[in-house]
């Protein structure tokens, strides 16, 4: 199913998506990589407030690479979510909505997401190019310090993803694969 | 003799590194065709096309095709009758790639110490591999490599025993592993043979073979073939969202071993196989 959504996003419509629908996002999320997860969960194990909201926003799993002059943002495609596994429970246990990345995830999170009712996006792997055009705007507001890696909000429009794993535990990796397997 | 500044090593290094992340050789674009045509997943087409006009812009307005600019992997192959002037040659390639991605908007991914992680701001050092060869030419091989795919690659010291299906469950079994995290479709680049260390150097080799060139020895070539039409059997698919199309190429190169092993080194590479080669 096609859909529209703007982000960040309530409940309501988290639990509204399927593994297999094809999202487009608008509005505001913001970026969060390896460095980037380090330092929260590092502030949260200290008991130190987080540079953002976690509760009702969405994470992109991304490190851009510089904008030329007169361009929002350089090349901006999602990097694989795996590494970030460690990290994610906590933050979903805090309200975190959803993450963009690609590639599979832990139990820990299958299990997270449920409990929270949230969701994990795909976007295409390797089109940083085409996926730049949908980024409106880009904006470092922590971690300043990480370069790539710092903590940019994005204004994106119709930005497209791909419910991978919903919050009733269904995977479109898994699905997808045995469909086409001829093994 | 023949004598090369060492300044011209650092313009062709930046220039290559620029134009390797940028625009992809010939050869890729016409597997990513050929695997739009065959794909059977209507949503695996769509991706493919995606990474098709990915690919346009990219050289159009001069994105980098993917934000990992990656780690700058360099093949230097030397002619023994070349003497380089002007200063250290180790210098002049890292100077090139420092220019190449400051000056051409490229992402700064590498860290000075892997444990303690701080970024080098400007993507040095690069890994270079040097070769000695006959003659008077210098041929340079730019080969900036992302981590999604880097990091699914794995090394396999078989044994003897365990034979050509040894291999073939090796590969298969690297790249079910790495499914949708290695960005796929993926160039399987395989080293079978010489030692540890030289194995995973062959498998990194490999993928800078153009992908219409088959192995020149039989038994391999067959192996090239039936590895990639079992991979593309897995149903993995573009974007690991399920499909006919998960690999476009498998290339593997061989060596001479030890009587008592059977090493095999499988380097996965994304859709978004970079390299730029000149000969000076």
């Amino acid at each position: 199913m096609e859909r529209h959504i703007q982000a960040p996003f309530d409940s309501k419509t988290a639990a509204s998506l399927r593994a297999g629908d094809y999202v487009y996002l608008t509005g505001t999320i913001y970026t969060a990589r390896d460095a980037a997860h380090k330092r929260m969960y590092e502030n949260l194990q200290k008991g130190e407030k987080l540079p953002l909201e976690i509760e009702g926003n969405v994470l992109y799993y991304m490190g851009p690479s510089p904008a030329r002059p007169g361009k929002p943002i350089g090349s901006a495609g999602p990097t694989t979510a795996s590494r970030m596994d460690k990290y994610t429970p906590a933050l979903l246990d805090l309200g975190l909505r959803a993450m963009i990345g690609k590639g599979r995830r832990s139990p820990e999170v299958k299990e997270a997401l449920i409990r929270n009712g949230a969701v994990y996006f795909a976007a295409v792997g390797g089109a940083g190019a085409l996926l730049s055009r949908a980024i409106l705007s880009s904006e470092v507001i922590a971690y300043d310090d990480l370069g790539t890696e710092a903590i940019h909000k994005l204004q994106v429009k119709d930005f497209p993803v791909i419910v991978v794993m919903d919050c009733q535990g269904r995977n479109l990796y898994e699905m997808a694969v045995q469909s086409y397997s001829r093994e | 003799m023949r004598t090369i500044e060492t300044r011209e090593i650092t313009r062709n290094i930046k220039e290559m590194c620029i134009e390797a992340n940028h625009f992809l050789p010939e050869d890729m674009k016409c597997a990513l065709q050929a695997g739009a045509d065959t794909e059977e997943s209507p949503l695996g087409r769509q991706i493919l096309g995606q990474l098709q006009e990915n690919l346009q812009i990219a050289a159009q307005e001069m994105i980098p095709i993917c934000q990992d600019t990656g780690m700058a992997v360099i093949f230097f192959e030397i002619g023994q009758e070349v003497h380089f002037t002007g200063g250290l040659l180790e210098d002049a390639i890292q100077e090139g790639v420092r220019q190449g991605y400051r000056e051409g908007f490229l992402r700064k991914s590498v860290v000075k110490d892997p444990i303690c992680r701080e970024n080098t701001g400007d993507n040095t050092p690069a890994v270079i591999h040097y070769a000695i060869v006959p003659g008077d030419k210098v041929q340079i091989t730019v080969a900036p490599k992302g981590f999604g795919s880097e990091n699914m690659s794995r090394v396999f010291m078989l044994k003897p025993a365990d034979g050509i299906e040894g291999v073939k469950s090796a590969v298969l079994t690297a790249v079910k592993d790495a499914g949708p995290n290695a960005c796929p479709p993926m160039v399987v680049g395989v080293g079978i043979g010489g030692t540890f260390e030289k194995c995973a150097l062959m498998a990194k080799r490999a993928l800078t073979r153009p992908l219409d060139q088959r192995s020149h020895i039989g038994y391999v070539r067959e192996l090239e073939q039936e590895l990639l039409q079992k991979i593309n059997c897995l149903g993995i698919g573009p974007g690991g969202l399920g499909g006919s199309v998960t690999a476009l190429a498998v290339n593997v190169e061989t060596y001479p071993t030890h009587i008592a092993g059977l090493p095999v080194a499988v380097n996965i590479c994304c859709h978004v196989n970079r390299h730029a080669v000149r000969i000076l």
